[in-house]
């Protein structure tokens, strides 16, 4: 069982009040865009066995999407945080090299 | 004018654990930036209460205020009171971006009086509902069984459960069942 921390409204929500949105951090490539690009951008997905950032839905909540990086593998959860952000934050990227440390 | 009537007819069960309908309540969703003065204001004039805090229900009566997301708040008045309340909203907050909706036919509002309301609720919904995390005045939005539900403590037995009127009969079979079926007494206090 998965249980994600809501960062908008601070609760720890289970699994099955969420709905998972795929893969975090993508950049779209609309109209004006190569071919690749766009394609790249439409079906290429990673499916890393290790550490991922996925989006997720607070969907039975406070129906905000927000950001969440965990361990395909083991499970583990590193942290949750806004999902207005284009990249990983900093607090995160050091709980993942602490994790694996 | 049609006969206006709540989803569960004033059903009531017996028990240690009473489950039974609220009756009709008005209910305004009211969506916007809630860090808005304006809007704090005109809800306080409707209601004659201050904004809760995030998770928060602030509640006199059938009147009250739930924080239901960062930009949304549940706004709770007697059920004839909706019109002039939403005029009020929009009068106030016009030209500004919001959204306020009049939803008290689309909602149910059960109330759960008895000694292991808690546990009641907790058999139902996936959430820890422990009184270290659970306490009066705090609302969660969860599921009960297989429907999106809201529910706060008034207090230590006083549950009160919103949910949407196409699934109230169900709800409420489920609250009915949980309470029939008697305390776990998986909470050391508090049940």
């Amino acid at each position: 069982m998965l249980i994600l921390n809501c960062p908008y409204c601070g609760r720890d929500v289970d699994e099955t009040d969420l709905h998972a949105g795929g893969e975090a951090h993508l950049k779209r490539f609309g109209p004006g865009s190569s071919d690749d690009e766009f394609e790249h951008y439409l079906f290429m997905r990673e499916n890393p066995k290790g550490v991922h950032f996925e989006r997720w839905r607070h969907v039975y909540g406070c129906g905000k999407w927000f950001l969440a990086a965990r361990n395909t593998a083991t499970l583990q959860v590193y942290g949750t945080y806004s999902a207005q952000t284009t990249e990983p934050p900093q607090h995160i990227l050091d709980a993942i090299k602490e994790a694996q440390a | 004018m049609s006969e206006r009537v709540s989803a569960l007819r004033n059903r009531e069960t017996g028990g240690s654990v009473q489950v039974r309908d609220a009756g009709l309540r008005g209910m305004i969703t009211l969506r916007g930036d809630l860090s808005n003065g304006k809007l704090a204001s005109v809800v306080k004039s409707v209601t004659g209460l201050k904004l809760p805090a995030c998770n928060g229900v602030v509640q006199d009566g059938d009147t009250g205020i739930a924080w239901m997301s960062p930009d949304e708040l549940l706004v709770m008045v007697a059920y004839d009171d909706v019109p002039e309340a939403l005029d009020k909203i929009a009068k106030a907050l016009s030209g500004q971006h919001h959204l306020a909706v009049n939803v008290s036919d689309a909602r149910s509002v059960m109330l759960l009086q008895g000694s292991f309301v808690r546990e009641v609720v907790a058999k139902l919904a996936p959430v820890d509902l422990h009184p270290d995390v659970w306490q009066p005045g705090q609302i969660i939005r969860s599921r009960l069984g297989q429907v999106a539900a809201a529910f706060w403590l008034v207090d230590e037995a006083t549950v009160q459960v919103i949910c949407f009127r196409s699934v109230a009969d169900y709800a409420f079979d489920l609250l009915a069942a949980s309470a029939k079926a008697g305390p776990v007494g998986h909470f050391a206090r508090g049940t």
